[in-house]
């Protein structure tokens, strides 16, 4: 199984960790990573500016996948949903095709439509199989409860992005569930995280951080996980922010799938980065089965 | 001042030094970074400063270092010729990289090329000046005049007859084939009168080369004075090229060092604040225009559909720096930078890439501060701003919409698109109302966003421009896709409103400029 890995503009910079540990992880599962050094902006940034710019973007990323016969597994669901839009929006507008194709002909590019974008958790999921990840699990957890975090643009447009069922999704779920601990259902769990506002409106972009922390906390669970790069940026840089202006907080620290997963998986510490998470979150080794050879070779 | 004393008696002199040595002389940051240019950029600077050492301040430097320094003499004579050739070659090179790249980079301006051409502007009269006088007929008497008390005019002709054979002289007076005793002759006058100063032409392979390329037609050229203009041409533009110096790209050449030494030196947090500005103000100045930044840029490829050279980072240091000079700028030229600033996903890539080591991102993060001091912070924002001073819903309350406002070119824009078009098959459930999570967070959300998602809908229908272009609920819309998935009809309600984000920022741009 070979993907080529996008990894967006903010990974390599701000979120390292989510990087390190799903190369780790996939590794481990026998998903070989090809890096294009090429790639661009996913175009997410440009949908509200200029929707041809953001195609190209998208486009061009996709171009050069393409052009090595790889299929792409996005780790952010932002840019998974924008690449998936781009896709979608050329097929349906040849105009607009050729209009890229033009743009692109200038680099000897060509967009034909040929390969298949993915993100980390459908390829987990419908590739790898539940039950191969499964066998990996050699420390799991135990009776830590978890909230997925499912992600509106990987979710939705549903006949888009074909991620899960739209209104009752479960790959997530599954996921988590294959790691020993229990996901938990809770009200806001499909919907926004906040991101897409921070900088333009920033009153209600942690409106709705605060009242999805709140929700999660309120069924119960210990940890948050999410699997997009702004997502987990609201749950954990900006929780620690927000937990610095007020004094009740629900206090969810968020932790990124690839790293849940690796650490049940027993993968090296540094691969995971845990400690590059704003809010800590190694209070998650609590809860792994303490009778497990693992844990005393870790 | 006192900075600059302290850090001379320091341990830092030694970091000074070595920063000195590897980085300014030899360049090792670029040679680690791209062979290829820095052995472009070493040809340039090596040749042409042996040159500007050697031959251009020889009165300064060569003739008191070597006191019997003449410029027609070895190793002098080959080693000018062969600086040339150097720097000729990274020139080539030069130009060949700037036309090489596909990916959108700046427009390589006058400005850059400049530098290119002023060099081979003085490299090429430099050659043809050399070539012109070698077979310069007249330079050759002045020289007889000077330098032999030569009366006998068969001693004359014999060492005419020899520079003519060996020394290129296009001669009036004698005529090949030439006599092997006259020539030996010639020899034997040479070696007393002239030999002492002149190695053979042919050391000087350039302006030979030139001198046997124009030997036929050396006579005209000659009474023409061509070397004499050539020697101005040559003159005026060494002249040019120093007294535009620092207008232009050269100035890296003082700038760039001393940003390195600056860089090398100081240390954020530590030093004094007041020598870290002035360090970041060098870097404006340390820029060489090499447009690395802008070919690694994660967003360049957006300027194919935005055409807008301030996306491009190498563009927006420019604009920057003119922001800064304090000429105030035109509310239309700070909007096109404002846009620019913003198409940035601040990926550090320019930052990393930048051969001079440039801190990049520093650079946008302030310009972005800066720009917001000056009204014009991110689009978005600055958008629902905008539309929050202009546009008062409760001020329409009583009225009827006129239909002057009909707007009928409007949503031809928006019928174009496949998604967006999807606007005319609703149907008024107001389904997509119901389900937003924004309106849901607001007990009176008409107040605070302006149109609903479903009048916003319905406006189009009307082809109201202003007002759905003029609702806050674009800007406040999360593009969670909750509406979309919700709509019975199909309307694509997120993207409309993601398109109709597009017009709104086209439409109050024009609107505010
Ligand atoms: C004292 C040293 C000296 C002597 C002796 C001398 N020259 Fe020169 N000659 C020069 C220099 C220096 C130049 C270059 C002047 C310049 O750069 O314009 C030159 C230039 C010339 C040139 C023009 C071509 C060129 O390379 O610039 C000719 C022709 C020439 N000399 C011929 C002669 C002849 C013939 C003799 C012997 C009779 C002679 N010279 C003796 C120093 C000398």
């Amino acid at each position: 199984m070979e993907f080529a890995l996008f990894l967006g503009c903010n990974i390599p910079i701000r979120l390292k960790q989510y990087e390190t540990s799903s190369r780790a992880v996939l590794e481990q599962l026998g998903v070989t990573l090809v890096d294009i050094p090429e790639f661009n902006c996913c175009g997410y940034p440009l949908r509200n500016i200029d929707l041809k710019a953001f195609v190209l973007s998208s486009a061009r990323n996709l171009a050069l996948a393409e052009r090595q016969n790889l299929n792409m597994i996005v780790l952010c669901k932002c840019g998974y949903g924008t690449l998936r839009m781009a896709q979608h929006l050329m097929k349906e507008n040849t105009s607009l095709r050729e209009g890229v194709n033009a743009n692109l002909a200038k680099e000897g590019l060509k967009y034909e439509g040929d390969i298949q974008v993915k993100h980390l958790l459908t390829v987990l999921f419908n590739d790898v199989g539940t039950e191969a990840v499964k066998k990996k699990v050699t420390r799991p957890y135990e009776n830590v409860k978890i909230a997925t975090h499912y992600g509106c643009h990987a979710l939705r447009p549903s006949s888009v992005v074909q991620f899960d069922d739209p209104v009752a999704p479960t790959i997530f779920d599954q996921l988590v569930e294959v790691t020993g601990a229990k996901s938990v259902d809770w009200s806001t769990k499909l919907e926004c995280c906040g991101g897409p506002l921070a900088g333009i409106h920033d009153e209600l972009s942690l409106d709705f951080t605060k009242k999805k922390l709140a929700d999660a906390k309120k069924a119960g669970a210990h940890y948050m996980t999410t699997g997009c790069v702004f997502c987990q940026i609201q749950f954990d840089a900006v929780q620690k922010r927000i937990e610095a202006h007020t004094d009740s907080n629900p206090h969810v620290p968020s932790i990124l799938y690839s790293q849940l997963l690796g650490l049940c998986m027993n993968i090296n510490k540094d691969a995971l980065g845990l400690d590059r998470n704003q809010i800590d979150i190694t209070g998650l080794e609590r809860f792994m089965a303490a009778n497990d050879p693992g844990l005393n070779s870790a | 001042m006192k900075g600059v004393l302290r850090t001379l008696f320091s341990a830092k002199v030694f970091i000074l030094l070595k920063v000195f040595v590897l980085d300014v002389l030899f360049q090792r940051w670029l040679m680690r970074k791209d062979f290829l240019r820095w052995l472009a950029h070493m040809c340039i600077y090596g040749g042409f400063l042996l040159l500007l050492l050697m031959h251009g301040l020889d009165k300064l430097i060569t003739s008191v270092l070597f006191d019997d320094y003449y410029p027609t003499l070895n190793p002098f004579i080959f080693l000018r010729d062969l600086s040339a050739l150097v720097v000729i070659v990274g020139i080539a090179m030069a130009f060949y990289r700037r036309r090489l790249s596909r990916m959108p980079r700046p427009k390589t301006t006058a400005i850059d090329y400049y530098a290119l051409i002023i060099l081979s502007l003085i490299m090429i009269s430099g050659i043809f000046l050399e070539g012109t006088k070698i077979v310069s007929h007249s330079r050759y008497q002045d020289m007889v005049d000077e330098y032999t008390g030569l009366q006998d005019p068969e001693e004359l002709n014999a060492l005419e007859a020899f520079w003519a054979d060996k020394f290129a002289v296009a001669s009036p007076d004698v005529k090949e084939p030439f006599d092997k005793d006259m020539l030996i002759e010639g020899e034997q006058l040479h070696e007393v009168s002239c030999a002492g100063c002149h190695a053979p032409p042919q050391w000087a392979f350039m302006g030979y080369g030139v001198a046997k390329v124009i030997r036929p037609i050396a006579s005209p050229l000659d009474r023409a004075n061509v070397h004499t203009l050539l020697w101005y041409l040559h003159f005026m533009a060494c002249f040019f090229g120093l007294a535009y110096l620092p207008f232009s790209k050269f100035f890296h050449i003082f700038a760039t060092p001393a940003f390195l030494l600056a860089d090398a030196v100081m240390e954020e947090g530590k030093s004094d604040p007041a020598n870290i500005a002035t360090k970041q103000a060098m870097q404006f100045d340390a820029c060489t225009h090499c447009g690395d930044c802008t070919t690694r840029c994660s967003v360049a490829v957006a300027f194919n559909e935005i055409p807008n050279p301030n996306i491009l980072p190498s563009e927006k240091l420019v604009a920057f720096r003119s922001l800064l000079s304090g000429n105030g700028l035109s509310e239309k030229r700070l909007m096109t930078i404002q846009e620019g600033s913003h198409i940035c996903t601040d990926c550090h890539r320019c930052t990393d890439v930048c051969p001079v080591g440039i801190n990049l991102e520093d650079l946008w993060l302030n310009l972005n501060r800066y720009l917001a001091e000056l009204g014009y912070p991110k689009p978005e924002r600055w958008a629902r701003k905008a539309i929050e001073a202009d546009f008062d819903l409760t001020k329409l309350k009583d009225r009827t919409l006129s239909l002057t406002t009909v707007d009928k070119g409007f949503t031809s824009a928006l019928t174009a698109s496949a998604q967006a078009s999807t606007f005319t098959v609703c149907f008024g459930c107001q389904d997509c109302t119901n389900v937003c999570p924004v309106v849901g967070n607001y007990e009176n959300p008409k107040k605070v966003v302006g149109l609903l998602p479903h009048e916003i809908m319905h406006s189009l229908a009307l082809k109201q421009k202003e007002l759905a272009l003029g609702s806050k609920m674009l800007w406040d819309c999360v593009t969670c896709y909750i509406c979309q998935e919700h709509c019975p009809q199909g309307v694509r309600v997120t993207d409309v409103l993601y398109e109709l984000k597009n017009l709104a920022l086209r439409h109050l741009m024009a609107k505010t400029t």
